[in-house]
């Protein structure tokens, strides 16, 4: 290996662990990357002249007198306009036999912007999906996972959000992916003519899991070179967060550190707030949008990954599948999004949140009533008639597949409470009734 | 030893935010110190000491610290500035004035003046010469945007002391002199309009803490109505994410019938933050006619911002409360959320490699959450006048469990507990805080009894708690309902279970984003539960358990299209009207 005059080596090692190896050094900086036996590395602990390493790719075959090079810098990414269409690896090394990129040189995992710097987000982001558009709108600036069991197609939904969402650049940071999905998300990308919006940083499950810590941070990095200095509309995907999380833990448990709840590292809530509130909308006109995948264990969202992410995240899409149609839809009850307020009945019709609501309401009606009959007893009038009303719902407006205006949303909407309620059931404001009632 | 020699030491390890300093000279625990990395200054505080070796906190990124860097103590804990100026500034968490940094990013040791030096403002002095003064007492005043800010004896002053000076009416600055004090051995000292205090010391310079007696007003139904929260009270929000707790703070922000708002944003999301900074300055306050912004002051130490700074956020809100209730104000403070905190403690106590307690919290949470809610209180000053610090924290239980540490220690610390649902939020039943597990010890005081007897009517406590039985007894019978089937149980539970629907609908449920309906006043609230009630006691004549859904739900629309319309509108009266007409269909007399 080729050195440079400012970077120090050192060949004592005076223990291995299975993710860190611990010498004597001195002059190192606190974060900061090296290079040992070939493999990188970075400074996670100094105690007087005993540095502790954390290796990425594992300390498999490393020996004590293994060489250590000190690169004098914490993770950097080079950024620059050249980044767009490419692929990288988690240390933002090309892996698409390009060329290296040239660029300005820049620390991954930089500092926040100043909240009074950041601008309320405020332009909808139209999907199509109308359990996004109609219940849970997106907004530039907003960060939002999906909650998904693994069996669920959340990569492909990703994908179709990700190209209808028209931003200037998308990047994709797939964390544990498979190589089928990274072929997927690299083919679906190519074949919409989209591959050169597009930046991806993968770690696949063939590389080492450690690795996946650095993806955020690099995808983000990227993104706020393009979001800030170059003004543009930034939609990031992370896939998947668990994954990433799962790394955290396998650190912090080889760091001997006390877990927390369900043995994840009692820092996951900052760890993981760290990376999605880079999500921003400057002043300028740029923005990053952070679309996320965590995925669930049996659906169960009071795991860690899931909790801690549905307090920092602005919402949550739950994706599930619904029985009545054998469709997967997005689930009306247990997803959100924060930032619907600021556009719904603003930048879309006036009676977008009440029919929003309402809708939501006579749905959950309809699961009472399910329960109900499940439980052998009579249904009464109003209760078939919501159980029709929710088959309805679910399969023109809540299934995945749909790919309507949001205008065409609120009318199909209208046209279900007319079709199966009296106006008082339906309880919305009188002029909005007046309005879009149908056939009054 | 020498008073103006500063202890310093050289940086020994770092773990994260963890350094540890071999020191030269005394250091005191929770001492301010700064951290030298490169031109920066890395502001710390020390959190354990260990013979010559000093565990510090630092309050940034350590990236790229090394061994050696040199680290000066400050002999201070952290402190906060104190004096006119404070009111509608956005502050971090260690009270860096935020739009005082030209930069996007955050500049890692960039600390900023939070208050203005050079701007005058028009004093006009209360003391006189020769009164004798102790700390906390006013001297005089300005106008901090329509507050009548009091400069007051600065609260360090231990002792009595002589007014021997007090500059004429005029324009100073805040470092200006504006009086001049004599102790006992006649020594003189200087009083400017600026102090500074440290965070983690209750400010006490009041005459006693009384038992609260009076309602603070919120406009929210839920609270104001069944659990109402006292001036000078503590009560916290606990629920799982997306359950609401945010709207619901932001709603007790805007309309709160308080003179001093604090919202300490500890470690949430940034652009909940940003909402206020955009909402706030083009809100008006109902009550007052002027801009929210103006009795606001934000502290936000987002989740992004670093780890340490969350802890000191909470206790900066706190000590800048407590110093405008001094003044005779009626401060509300607000932290969401109070969980951040908890877990800017745990991270750190896991460094230390402390033994930990539940959920790796350290063990004495319970106790520092427990005298965080004490420093809270309605109190009598020593100039007979009143001021009061009202608190409120949100609590964002792991898994929606509140069984968890950080719930069950402020649930022995806080008066009110509103407990937001995630039933009530699957089903938008918004504010989703859960009618029959929310309490208000304050209903039990004699004093508060009293008070609301006055202020709203003789028999209004009796109202609440018959309000309260009917909603739990229209839950019990939706249970009965659910196990043994509509036609399987008497009419009468249908009724009950719809006389509970009908409370939850019209008082409980409230829109916070519509204009009107977002704030009722309580003249309004006792209107519309009088009304409710007096549905509630009627008798009803129904064939069918069937007959009884249909009926109430066109009562409950109705009433629905009052809260939505202005108190005593020609709208108003129009459904109110609908309403009794519905009524008159099946009641009998």
């Amino acid at each position: 290996m080729t050195t440079q005059a400012f970077q120090r080596i050192y060949t004592k090692i005076t223990k291995i662990t299975k993710a860190t190896c611990t010498l004597k050094a001195t002059g190192v900086g606190y974060d900061e990357m090296a290079v040992i036996d070939g493999k990188r590395a970075q400074v996670v602990k100094i105690d007087g002249d005993d540095v502790t390493l954390q290796v990425f790719a594992g300390t498999e075959g490393i020996p004590t007198n293994a060489e250590v090079v000190f690169l004098g810098k914490p993770p950097v990414l080079k950024v620059g306009p050249e980044l767009a269409g490419r692929f990288f690896n988690a240390y933002g090394t090309p892996i698409d036999d390009g060329p290296e990129v040239s660029g300005e040189e820049r620390e991954i995992g930089g500092p926040s912007v100043n909240p009074v710097k950041r601008m309320q987000p405020s332009k909808l982001i139209p999907t199509g999906i109308a359990g996004i558009d109609l219940n849970n709108t997106i907004v530039t600036g907003q960060k939002i996972p999906f909650f998904a069991d693994p069996d669920q197609p959340y990569n492909q939904i990703m994908a179709t959000v990700a190209l209808r969402a028209e931003a200037d650049k998308i990047i994709l940071g797939g964390m544990g992916l498979t190589h089928d999905d990274y072929l997927y998300y690299k083919n679906t990308f190519d074949n919409a003519g989209a591959l050169n919006r597009i930046i991806s940083f993968i770690n696949t499950t063939e590389n080492a899991p450690v690795e996946r810590l650095l993806i955020p941070d690099m995808a983000l990095t990227a993104a706020e070179y393009f979001a800030h200095d170059c003004n543009e509309k930034v939609l990031v995907l992370l896939t998947d967060m668990t994954l990433y999380a799962d790394a955290l833990c396998i650190v912090s448990n080889r760091m001997d550190q006390i877990p927390s709840k369900d043995s994840m590292p009692g820092s996951l809530y900052s760890d993981l707030a760290k990376i999605y509130e880079k999500a921003v909308q400057f002043h300028e006109g740029g923005s990053i949008t952070i679309i996320a995948v965590t995925t669930l264990s049996g659906g169960d969202i009071t795991h860690a990954i899931p909790d801690n992410t549905g307090y920092i995240t602005e919402g949550q899409l739950f994706l599930r599948k619904d029985t009545d149609i054998s469709k997967v839809i997005v689930d009306p009850f247990r997803s959100l999004s924060r930032l619907k307020q600021l556009v719904i009945g603003k930048q879309t019709r006036e009676d977008h949140p009440q029919v929003m609501n309402t809708a939501v309401r006579l749905f959950a009606d309809a699961a009472n009533a399910k329960t109900k009959l499940e439980n052998g007893f009579d249904l009464s009038d109003y209760d078939e008639r919501t159980i029709a009303f929710a088959h309805d719902y679910s399969e023109k407006l809540l299934a995945i597949d749909v790919n309507i205006d949001i205008t065409t949303m609120l009318n199909t909407a209208w046209e279900l409470f007319s079709k199966y309620f009296s106006k008082a059931e339906v309880g919305i404001k009188q002029s909005l009734v007046e309005k879009y009632w149908h056939n009054n | 030893m020498d008073k103006n020699y500063k202890t310093t030491g050289s940086v020994v390890g770092v773990i994260s935010n963890l350094v540890t300093v071999k020191v030269d000279g005394p250091v005191s625990q929770n001492e301010i110190c700064y951290v030298k990395l490169g031109d920066t200054d890395l502001m710390a505080e020390v959190i354990k000491i260990i013979g010559d070796i000093a565990y510090i906190q630092v309050f940034e990124s350590t990236r790229g610290l090394k061994v050696g860097a040199t680290v000066e103590f400050m002999q201070h804990m952290l402190e906060v500035t104190l004096g006119p100026g404070i009111l509608s500034k956005n502050y971090d968490g260690l009270q860096n004035d935020l739009d005082k940094m030209d930069a996007t990013f955050l500049k890692i040791g960039e600390y900023t003046n939070p208050l203005e030096d050079d701007k005058l403002w028009e004093f006009s002095p209360t003391a006189t010469l020769g009164d004798k003064v102790t700390a906390g007492d006013w001297l005089g005043s300005v106008k901090e945007n329509w507050i009548d800010h009091k400069i007051m004896v600065p609260f360090s002053f231990d002792k009595e002391y002589i007014v021997k000076e007090v500059v004429p009416a005029g324009k100073y600055t805040i470092k200006d002199t504006i009086a001049k004090l004599a102790d006992a051995d006649g020594h003189t000292i200087n009083v400017t309009m600026t102090q500074k205090w440290a965070v983690k010391k209750p400010i006490k310079v009041y005459k006693d803490k009384p038992m609260p007696a009076k309602v603070l007003e919120t406009g929210v139904r839920t609270i104001d109505t069944l659990n109402p929260i006292t001036e000078g009270g503590t009560g916290f929000i606990p629920g799982p994410f997306g359950c609401g707790k945010t709207v619901l703070q932001h709603a007790i922000a805007k309309q709160a019938e308080a003179d001093i708002i604090i919202i300490t944003a500890c470690g949430e999301r940034a652009n909940e933050v940003v909402e206020i900074f955009t909402e706030f300055p083009e809100l008006i306050d109902p009550r007052t006619g002027r801009k929210l912004n103006d009795r606001t002051t934000i502290i936000c130490n987002t989740s992004n911002m670093p780890v340490a700074a969350r802890e000191a956020s909470v206790y900066t809100g706190m000590t800048i409360a407590e110093y405008y209730r001094s003044m005779g104000l009626r401060v509300l403070l607000l932290a969401d959320s109070t969980s951040r905190w908890a877990q800017a403690l745990r991270e750190m106590s896991n460094r230390l490699e402390e033994l930990p307690g539940q959920d790796a919290f350290p063990v004495d949470l319970s106790a520092i959450i427990s005298s965080f809610y004490a420093r809270a209180g309605f109190v009598h000053l020593n100039n007979g006048k009143t001021g009061s610090v009202t608190f409120i924290g949100t609590v964002s239980p792991a898994g929606g469990n509140l069984k968890e540490p950080v719930t069950e220690s402020t649930k022995k610390a806080a008066r009110c507990f509103y407990a937001l649902s995630q039933d009530r939020a699957d089903g938008k039943r918004y504010p989703a805080v859960e009618p029959i597990e929310s309490y208000s010890k304050y209903l039990d005081y004699e004093q508060v009894q009293n008070y609301l007897a006055n202020k709203v009517s003789p028999d209004w406590v009796n109202e609440i708690m018959k309000t309260k039985n009917i909603i739990l007894r229209g839950k019990e019978a939706k249970e009965q309902i659910n196990i043994l089937g509509d036609d399987g149980v008497p009419i009468e539970y249908h009724l009950r279970f719809w006389k509970s629907e009908l409370i939850d609908f019209v008082i409980l449920q409230q829109d916070a984003f519509d204009n009107i309906d977002a704030n009722t006043p309580m003249e309004r609230q006792k209107y519309m539960l009088e009304l409710i009630l007096s549905i509630c006691d009627a008798k009803f004549n129904f064939d069918s358990f069937e007959e009884i859904n249909p009926y109430f739900k066109r009562i409950i629309n109705a009433m629905k299209q009052m809260n939505y319309s202005e108190f005593n509108s020609e709208n108003f009266n129009k459904y109110l009207n609908d309403v009794n007409q519905t009524l008159q269909e099946r009641r009998v007399e």
